[in-house]
């Protein structure tokens, strides 16, 4: 694991706390990747589920004089009038001085190339009257185009020191962390003079209540009253600012409509003194040939497709290779652990609890890792926007938005952040919608189950030119959670109502190679929280289960135990059978045998017995805990502790049939039910506070659960 | 130079125009934020494979959004 680099603080160092905002696109990460390296967390804002990225960094100069700050990394926006959660979460940053993650001051990042937009942004806040600093990025694509910005110029106009950087190649940014360190004053003047637009008397009332506040801070104040969904209103003086907007009959849309007119107008006049378009070398940009591919009628979905099958058919081979190695050692790290540690409860708890519990997720990091990789790449492309522009049409008669195929796409990596992205869907009931089916999509957690019960029931000797079966069924089911995924889309569109206008509008950022070192951080970070958090939950099931898997009632146990205790028995088996049979005795009166054995009524038609029903059971914590649940419970069994998981359920036998336990039908009846049904608590719990109702997830649970039962109980049936 | 005024989803793939007004409060203030002032030019690039979304180039960049949105704005054709 990479080792983060512990940052001094020394006395004399003055802290600052900067805020990085700008327009989505504009190379804001790679910035603050730029600035922080790795000293970073990532985190959420009290109270919404925002993701919030901060870092530090230490910045010195020749004169001795040292900053110690602090970044926090605002939400992509356009403005700070809030229309979605992560919009409202910018603005009580900027807005509400008494905000915890309040800044000192602000680096606005621009993209060059879209200089005229990214002005917006940045005079709004210059007319905040905090200081900040133009960061204007992507100066080597603004070049490109024939466009000359004259830095000095600018900075000039707008009264903030601007820097010309290029963030993904590094440059510029010592100049930038020199003037952070110096140059950070407040906008030397105002950009538009707000009392133009809005009653003048009324601000002025406003910048008494709040000493110190800009006009155009009081303005947003102001704006803040007339109503914000997600949060508190800034909690001052609230009677006080109502009874202004009654007396002064104060009009929220037609101000902000003629700011932004003038705004914009101002910008023009700002962009015409200080940008020079060299027509000449304007040629026909990459983008636009490569859209002409990308976006076309047949092309463009082959296209599609064509990436959806490389990614899943390289999770499969490529990742094959570290996670038998992964595999191997844990392996090897059990049987030291046999052979050195004596014999009892303790080495029983750490081998058969802890080490098989936690090789469950250990083995899977791999996939994850290149899951998370592939979807940071498609991101960080543009391709996402065009994989949007793509499947609108297609999506919007089933109650989805084009953007829902963003957080739907990002389903198949984890739940739990995709449907914290469909934030970006500013319709709800399209929102609504997305958030319902999004688990339907195959996400990571479901992966280990399927490879696992995939290598069981599909030999891989199966191969079809360049196709591999086990890879092909492992598409299908991926395929076939997108497909139930929008059938359920549909039926939902036909049972809610509602009369919000949809909308779509979104830009298509520039395509770009993605930047490795980035997306090596993405895999770091999103592997590392899988590990930390599926890692916590899957201990504590195993060891909760090996305490349960090991003890029972005393005397039901002690009766197991001394079953094969006769003569009889010892003429009939070898001492190992016995051995085998009394374990699986014992396991079946265990105390999770009991409540395997209570579920076993309602699952036995799916071809499921007690053993599975534990997992089932335990799985609710987290699908992938199925696989450590197996892995528990065989060695509590008395299998063979030298063979992996796979391994030991090919080899178990059905003590009733006398035939292999894991026969096809039972492995394509639980990858169903896995496919189907809702088992993740953290899911569950994303649900519930991005739909601010116990409704929504409750109804999640049981349509999803019926879907399983009866998709597992249709295979099974037919297929036995 | 004859005008004509019409609204954005009438544009052909290549054909641009000037944004004169919009059909809808509400979202007039989206279209501006993004870049959508009266007075700027805009030019259609391309319709999606299915006819709709569009995506049009507004000062120097690449938008999309849905035919239905693109009838709230007015423009005036230039030839």
């Amino acid at each position: 694991m990479l080792k983060k680099r512990k940052l001094k603080r020394d006395a004399n160092m003055t802290s600052l706390k900067v805020a990085l905002m700008g327009n989505p696109n504009s190379g804001k990460s790679t910035l603050f990747n730029a600035l922080t390296g790795m000293n970073q967390q990532t985190g959420n804002y009290p109270g919404v589920t925002v993701e919030k990225r901060t870092g530090e960094t230490v910045i010195n100069d020749e004169a001795g004089k040292s900053a110690f700050i602090s970044l926090l990394d605002l939400p992509g926006t356009y403005s700070i009038y809030p229309k979605s959660l992560d919009e409202e979460v910018c603005f009580k940053v900027l807005c509400d001085n008494t905000d915890e993650d309040h800044p000192d001051a602000v680096l606005i990042v621009a993209d060059a190339t879209n200089l005229r937009r990214s002005l917006f942004l940045t005079t709004q806040v210059i007319d905040l009257g905090l200081p900040c600093v133009l960061v204007m990025n992507m100066m080597d694509f603004a070049r490109l185009r024939g466009l000359e910005i004259d830095a000095a110029k600018l900075s000039d106009l707008l009264g903030i020191p601007v820097v010309a950087t290029n963030a993904r190649k590094k440059v510029g940014i010592d100049t930038l962390r020199k003037v952070i360190l110096n140059e950070f004053h407040k906008p030397s003047k105002t950009f538009l003079e707000i009392s133009n637009f809005a009653p003048g008397e009324m601000i002025k009332t406003v910048q008494g209540m709040f000493p110190g506040e800009t006009a155009y801070g009081a303005f947003q104040l102001i704006n803040n009253e007339t109503g914000i969904s997600h949060f508190e209103s800034i909690p001052f003086h609230k009677v006080e600012i109502k009874k202004l907007i009654t007396k002064f009959h104060f009009e929220k849309h037609k101000i902000q409509s003629e700011e932004t007119i003038a705004r914009y107008k101002a910008i023009n006049e700002v962009i015409k003194e200080c940008v020079v378009i060299n027509e000449e070398e304007k040629k026909k940009s990459l983008t636009a040939r490569i859209d002409k591919i990308l976006t076309h009628k047949t092309w463009g979905y082959l296209f599609f497709l064509v990436i959806l099958f490389v990614i899943f058919q390289s999770i499969f081979l490529i990742a094959k290779y570290p996670m038998n190695a992964i595999e191997f050692c844990f392996v090897k790290i059990s049987e030291f652990g046999q052979n050195v540690l004596p014999p009892g409860e303790l080495s029983s708890l750490l081998i058969d609890g802890i080490l098989a519990g936690l090789s469950g997720v250990a083995v899977f990091v791999p996939q994850i890792a290149l899951l998370f990789a592939f979807i940071a790449i498609l991101e960080d492309t543009g391709y996402m926007a065009r994989a949007s522009f793509l499947m609108d049409k297609l999506m919007r008669p089933l109650g989805l938005n084009g953007r829902s195929v963003i957080p739907l796409m990002s389903g198949m990596a984890c739940a739990v952040p995709a449907i914290m992205g469909t934030r970006t869907i500013p319709n709800w009931k399209e929102r609504l919608t997305t958030i319902m089916v999004t688990p339907l999509m195959s996400c990571s957690a479901r992966l280990p189950v399927y490879t696992l019960l995939i290598a069981l029931v599909i030999p891989s000797t199966h191969n079809y030119g360049y196709f591999n079966l086990q890879g092909l069924v492992l598409m299908g089911l991926y395929l076939l959670g997108f497909i139930s995924a929008l059938a359920a889309a549909f039926v939902i569109k036909l049972l809610v109502k509602s009369k919000e206008k949809s909308y779509f509008m979104m830009e298509m950022p520039l395509y770009r190679v993605p930047k490795l070192s980035g997306i090596g951080l993405t895999i770091y970070q999103k592997s590392f929280i899988f590990l930390r958090d599926a890692g916590k939950v899957i201990l504590a099931i195993s060891v909760i289960l090996w305490v349960m898997a090991s003890h029972g009632p005393p005397s039901k146990m002690k009766a197991a135990e001394t079953a094969y205790n006769n003569p009889d028995s010892a003429k009939k088996y070898t001492p190992q059978q016995i051995q085998g049979f009394v374990a699986m005795g014992k396991l079946k009166e265990s105390y999770a045998g009991n409540a395997g054995q209570w579920i076993e009524p309602v699952i036995k038609p799916l071809g499921f017995d007690w053993k599975i029903g534990i997992a089932l059971i335990t799985s609710f914590a987290a699908r992938e805990v199925f696989v450590g649940t197996m892995a528990t419970l065989y060695s509590a069994q008395g299998a063979n502790n030298n063979l992996s998981i796979r391994e030991k359920m090919a080899d178990a036998i059905n003590p009733e049939t006398g035939k292999k336990e894991y026969t096809a039908a039972v492995g394509f009846s639980l990858m169903l039910f896995y496919a189907f049904a809702m088992q993740c608590m953290s899911t569950l719990a994303v649900v519930y506070r991005e739909t601010k109702s116990i409704k929504w997830p409750i109804i999640q649970f049981f349509y999803m659960g019926g879907l399983a039962w009866l998709a597992s109980f249709l295979v099974y049936t037919l297929a036995k | 130079m004859s005008a004509a005024i019409c609204t954005l989803d009438k544009l052909k793939p290549g054909e641009s125009g000037s944004i004169v007004s919009f059909n809808d409060e509400e979202n007039a203030l989206k279209f501006m934020e993004m870049g959508c002032t009266p007075g700027e030019i805009v030019l259609m690039d391309s319709y999606a494979p299915l006819g709709d979304p569009l995506a049009i180039i507004v000062s120097g960049y690449k938008l999309s959004l849905r035919k239905s949105e693109a009838a709230y704005i007015n423009i005036e054709r230039i030839q």
